[in-house]
């Protein structure tokens, strides 16, 4: 999901690498609202996970937990764990960009994989502009990902039978290509079949949504002591 | 109810993101949680990816959804973007189907 940042320094190159950012996000908003009306959420409901959770990965979890029969609770700690780690993409944007007590808001708001890794590129850079990749990223992001979710929404509360249209094999395509670009070593390799296996494996023996939480299990068991 | 998980799950995703412009560094900052971190996506993706490709309910349905799966793979393996390997999945459960599979 995230844009391969350019060589172009200036105020405009990082403003044109935001807006091309934004159109990939946004394209991949269409299938998160189609996905999402498709589960059983109203297109308001949908608007409303793009607009106040506007975080990918967390929005697809609740989408599919609860189209799946699981409770609110699962739903929300799903979608919570897999936020976690905007809390420490918010460590890094704070010591980067030191905005204002008033600002820090609206930028934990934007801070997502794609405007922490924009502010971290170009932080780097000879010509350092760091707040600028930020804000541009996140708020170009944040109208097309809300714009295609509306697309997505609308089109698919119109097009009739989900299952015809293979939307419903749709949502596995999704994670597994949410999943393919962080599998960057054999042991993240190793958590994912051992995840997959216990999520298949409990299926049948708790209720919708508990065994996706139970797989939140697996990473203690690949801790190491010295990294 | 799902007006609840959805203004729950947002207030919580929102709480995560802004507590990390308010704690103090040191709190967080140790190896063993950077660890955890990696690989919570990875667990979680990974077990819903193999829960909606075959749970139907509470039991194990192997149907077009798993055909899906391994033709959004090769789409990966050709680096398509995620639009596209969205579309090839759900053309591939269609075309099944379509078939009679």
């Amino acid at each position: 999901m995230t844009g391969t940042p350019s060589p172009d320094d200036t105020r405009r190159g990082v403003l044109v690498e935001a807006a091309t950012i934004g159109l990939t996000t946004g394209a991949y908003g269409i299938s998160f609202g189609a996905l999402s009306v498709t589960a059983g959420l109203s297109v308001w409901q949908t608007m409303a996970l793009s607009a106040l959770m506007f975080t990918g990965a967390s929005q697809f979890a609740m989408v599919s937990v609860l189209a799946g029969g699981g409770s609110a609770v699962a739903a929300v700690a799903g979608s919570a764990l897999l936020g976690l780690r905007n809390l420490f993409y918010g460590l890094r944007m704070r010591q980067i960009l030191q905005p204002s007590p008033a600002l820090s808001l609206p930028a934990a708001h934007l801070t997502i994989d794609e405007s922490t890794a924009m502010a971290l590129a170009h932080y780097d850079r000879p010509v350092p502009r760091p707040a600028l990749a930020f804000w541009s990223t996140g708020l170009s992001v944040f109208v097309l990902w809300n714009t295609g979710s509306l697309i997505g929404a609308l089109g698919a509360s119109s097009i009739g039978d989900p299952q015809r249209w293979g939307l419903d094999a749709a949502v596995p395509a999704a994670f597994l290509a949410l999943l393919w670009p962080q599998i960057t070593s054999h042991r993240l390799l190793g958590v994912a079949i051992v995840s997959a296996a216990i999520g298949m494996a409990l299926t049948p023996v708790l209720s919708p949504g508990l065994p996706v939480l139970c797989a939140a299990l697996v990473p203690f068991l690949f801790l190491r002591r010295s990294s | 109810m799902i007006w609840a998980a959805v203004l729950l799950g947002s207030a919580a995703c929102y709480a995560l993101k802004a507590l990390g412009f308010v704690v103090p560094e040191r709190v967080l900052d140790k190896p063993l949680m950077a660890q955890l971190v990696a690989m919570f996506p990875v667990a979680l993706l990974a077990a819903l990816l193999a829960v909606v490709t075959v749970a139907d309910g509470m039991s194990i349905t192997v149907d077009a959804r798993v055909a899906a799966v391994a033709a959004a793979a090769v789409a990966l393996t050709l680096r398509a973007p995620f639009l596209v390997v969205v579309v090839v999945g759900a053309a591939t459960a269609a075309i099944i189907r379509a078939l009679g599979g």
